[in-house]
């Protein structure tokens, strides 16, 4: 697909995020990523789902690349905003702490690198309460600080934090 | 298990609803469909009662179990975890690995750029362009892909997730009228599932909503 991320694992490579995130989560399932519930684990990828399929894709860079430079601020804008209006209202009957009741899940892994892409497109966050408080909280924890984008192996020395 | 069988709300031609209405075939789910018509009426998917029921105004939703669940992939692995048989994931990590690459291709990569609401703003003069620039795209990397993971189907040679995300949007391709000739992989497994009982009661041809010039 040419894109990133792939991870290399146990002799195989995978694309695609959440592939390779079910692929942990199937051979190293501690601690859990995904609810017990099967009604609670379809709303952790329901929520994924709709930021890697429903958000990301239509403003990423090849994305971007094609609707010209001019239109790209504008797009991005109104695609995140479409989806972060979907997002909220999801988010108001199934968070708790996190995006679904009060354990860290694979939603709130995307939840937070899309507000970080919301940001960058300067999307006005104030309609999304719930949205902006739960990427707060999952900010503070290590997992999201060491894997930040301001603390990476490439990143620029004017980006480090 | 509530009482009352399954809703799916559906638009004959999405891609992504023929992909829960094949899974529902498979694993011989009986269900009732609700068409959402996504043209008309400004798209019906727009509608207060819609939104309550699927926030991101969009097909495939299904109403099962006392919930409703949006977004096709997430549909089916509920379906996967519940209704167990038959299997539409394999049993080794590393090969559901591959299915659900494949899904996450077609369902990540390309139709969410080349769906209604994309082309609307991509504008009608360039919408066959840019449909065909994003399949071709797409379809290049699929093929590539399925050389390595394929047998009878997608990924070896049972029916998996994969399968059900390739041959709506091999439709896609045929509909924005894309070559398929670079992809003769992708052109025999579709085919090859095409001839299946469940490929063929979804088919968008065959349901409730279908256009009567489009009924097979």
């Amino acid at each position: 697909m040419q894109q990133v991320p792939a991870l290399k694992i146990d002799g195989i490579t995978i694309g695609q995020s959440l592939a390779i995130i079910e692929y942990l989560e199937e051979t190293r399932p501690t601690p859990r990523l995904l609810p017990q519930d099967p009604k609670r684990r379809a709303q952790v990828r329901v929520i994924s789902d709709v930021i890697a399929s429903g958000i990301q894709p239509l403003q990423n860079l090849s994305v971007l690349k094609q609707v010209g430079q001019e239109n790209q601020l504008t797009w991005a804008q109104k695609v995140i905003h479409s989806g972060f209006n979907a997002l909220e209202q999801i988010l108001r009957s199934t968070a708790g702490k996190y995006c679904v009741g009060d354990e860290v899940s694979m939603a709130d892994l995307c939840l937070v690198p899309q507000v970080a892409n919301a940001e960058r497109f300067k999307v006005d966050l104030t309609p999304y309460p719930t949205i902006s408080r739960i990427n707060k909280t999952l900010l503070a924890l290590e997992a999201f600080q060491v894997s930040h984008p301001c603390r990476q192996p490439d990143t620029p020395p004017e980006l480090r934090a | 298990m509530q009482a009352g069988k399954p809703i799916l709300y559906s638009y004959f031609r999405s891609s992504c609803s023929w992909r829960v209405r094949i899974a529902l075939a498979l694993k011989s789910i009986d269900y009732e469909t609700v068409p959402i018509n996504l043209i008309k009426d400004g798209g019906q998917q727009f509608s207060e009662e819609f939104q309550a029921l699927n926030p991101m105004q969009q097909v495939p939703a299904l109403k099962i179990d006392g919930i409703t669940i949006g977004q096709s992939l997430a549909i089916i692995e509920y379906l996967e975890e519940t209704r167990p048989t038959p299997r539409l994931l394999p049993q080794d990590p590393k090969r559901r690995a591959q299915v659900r690459v494949i899904s996450d291709v077609i369902a990540s990569g390309i139709q969410p750029l080349q769906n209604l609401s994309v082309l609307k703003q991509v504008g009608q003069e360039n919408q066959l362009t840019w449909a065909q620039k994003v399949i071709h795209s797409g379809f290049n990397a699929l093929e590539q892909i399925l050389r390595s993971t394929a047998g009878k189907y997608c990924v070896g040679d049972e029916v998996s997730m994969a399968d059900l995300c390739l041959v709506p949007q091999v439709a896609n391709a045929e509909r924005f009228k894309v070559d398929l000739t670079p992809y003769p992989t992708i052109s025999r497994i579709n085919k090859t599932l095409l001839a299946l009982e469940a490929f063929q009661v979804s088919h968008p041809c065959r349901q409730p909503d279908t256009p009567p010039e489009l009924r097979a």
